[in-house]
């Protein structure tokens, strides 16, 4: 009953009496640049056709969640960081609001704002350097270069709060690991200023550019219905035209109080995937530009960092929207200062199966379009 | 719906059904006997329509020899959530697959499969996830060993 992979791509299948052209089994990584890291696509085709397409993984499993049984509540939020790498900031508050809901912990406004702005200024982050990467895999090399120097920017600002480029660990039960540098404010405001009319060379670059719209453009289409049952979330869902962002849905942080929209697609194809990101972007700076006025005095720690963390028995779970998708933990606690068992709901994990429906048909030029519209994080998924 | 309204309706479907305690989402009870047929309902029920899987594990009890599946659900029409806890036996658990319902299911019951050793009848395609094919044994139970592992000291 339980199978292993040879006998997935055992040809014991294909009927030889039949005339067709031969079918045969081609692997699309571990080691390929536009698999992003280190994902093993086995891909059966026939001549350029995608029939079949068996994600591997496993290439990059470091065993988090039996790791994170061996050590404390505030030490597990470390290994959030190497999940999804572009999000750590975004992975830490939510392992850290969990155990603060379990604990509770209490947390100020000042210490909410924070987090709603460095979240946001990451998911910027995140999706320029997507926007990056989509253009490489796509063949044109200069986004990359584009998304890469506005993407600096970011990564300086969290450099001088946090003192981490890309493993942030910054944020743990109670509050901040450290306040804001005192020129964040200032940082962030010259880094809007700077940004903004950056959307509009992105479009003149990228998005109108008519070679990348017939590369995207009904490759990969997803509707609303199937995009749910695959159980994708984030941007990937949103361009499927269903408005599901926990951001609106139950509002965390300090969300509630800012004024956004969430960009939906129509088709669901990786044209619509792309400018749900192109547009979120945009609404990120809105939400930080309301916020980065009136940050709120107080402390940016409301206990002590060292002090022992002891959540009652029980299960608790929490989500939030990450760049990627909808990024959960859950804890199940025995009442120690260990967690019984710490379980990580990534969003590229349930994201990556989308494409074995999506993509069979299309040609090995399309795969390589969807895999990247996804914007899938290895690590993340593997876990 | 809110949880307590959801509870309320849910509990009333079978008199097998129970309140899951200690848990922040809404948790349900539910026999693997009578699991079947509660997930045909959460699922076709208009008034749940759980349409997305939000993800599907479990948790190792050696204490008490079970291990309690659990499966997270969220309707994304009406937003609500509800979690189902199943406790099956450590030696030979084995429950019904959910894939053709939740088509998702069959990628995160492989998960479950590799770390607990869940055996899902009628699964598509019942293959390890994470690890290799000839691995021994289900890391994430409590009692699981292999020659890597370091004792600690501390």
């Amino acid at each position: 009953m339980v199978k292993t992979l040879e006998d997935r791509i055992n040809p014991s299948s294909t009927n030889d009496s039949v005339l067709s052209t031969q079918e045969y089994f081609v692997n699309m990584g571990p080691q390929h640049p536009s698999t992003h890291g280190v994902l093993r696509l086995v891909l059966k085709l026939d001549g350029e056709t995608v029939r079949e397409v068996i994600p591997v993984l496993g290439y990059i499993h470091r065993g988090m969640e039996k790791k994170a049984e061996t050590i404390g509540y505030r030490q597990q939020i470390h290994l959030t960081d190497r999940l999804d790498y572009l999000c750590s900031v975004m992975n830490n508050w939510v392992s850290a609001e969990v155990v603060e809901k379990a604990a509770k912990i209490e947390s100020n406004e000042r210490i909410q704002t924070i987090r709603t702005i460095v979240a946001e200024l990451q998911r910027i982050q995140s999706h320029l350097l997507w926007w990056g990467v989509f253009g490489m895999d796509l063949g044109a090399f200069t986004p990359f270069l584009y998304g890469f120097r506005d993407r600096e920017k970011i990564t300086k600002i969290f450099e001088d709060t946090i003192g981490a480029r890309l493993t942030m660990n910054y944020i743990q039960p109670g509050g901040l690991m450290y306040d804001i540098h005192p020129d964040f404010v200032k940082d962030v405001k010259s880094f809007l200023t700077y940004i903004k009319p950056l959307f509009a060379e992105y479009d003149g670059l990228v998005t109108g550019n008519i070679i990348i719209q017939e590369r995207l453009r009904n490759v990969g289409i997803m509707d609303a219905k199937t995009a749910i049952a695959l159980g994708t979330t984030g941007p990937v869902l949103r361009a499927s035209g269903v408005a599901h962002d926990l951001r609106k849905i139950k509002p965390y942080g300090v969300y509630s109080k800012v004024d956004f929209a969430i960009p939906i697609g129509t088709v669901g194809d990786c044209w619509d995937r792309y400018a749900v990101r192109m547009l979120e972007m945009r609404e990120s700076v809105k939400i930080v530009e309301q916020l980065i006025d009136n940050v709120p005095e107080g402390k940016h720690l409301t206990m002590k960092a060292g002090a022992k963390i002891r959540p009652p028995a029980g299960v608790y779970y929490e989500e939030m929207e990450t760049a990627r998708g909808i990024f959960g933990v859950m804890i199940n606690s025995d009442g120690t200062e260990k967690p019984s068992r710490v379980y990580y709901r990534t969003p590229n994990f349930h994201n990556i199966w989308s494409i074995t429906k999506i993509s069979p048909g299309g040609r090995i030029g399309d795969l390589v379009a969807i895999m990247s519209s996804l914007d899938i994080v290895v690590p993340d998924m593997d876990r | 719906m809110t949880p307590e309204e959801l509870q309320g309706i849910i509990l009333g479907l079978d008199s097998e059904l129970s309140l899951r305690e200690a848990s922040s989402v809404l948790m349900i009870k539910v026999p693997a006997s009578s699991l079947m047929k509660i997930m045909v309902s959460l699922k076709e029920d208009p008034r749940f329509a759980f349409d997305q899987l939000q993800y599907h594990t479990a948790l190792d009890w050696p204490a008490e020899d079970r291990i309690e599946c659990l499966y997270h659900f969220c309707s994304t029409q009406f937003h609500h959530e509800l979690m189902i806890s199943v406790s099956l036996p450590r030696t030979n658990p084995v429950l019904p697959s959910v894939s053709h319902l939740w088509p998702i299911a069959e990628w995160q019951e492989r998960e479950v499969y590799d770390m607990f050793g869940v055996i899902y009848e009628n699964h598509p395609d019942l293959r390890r996830i994470l690890l290799d094919d000839d691995w021994k044994g289900f890391p994430l139970r409590k009692d699981y060993k292999d020659e890597f592992m370091l004792e600690r000291p501390w």
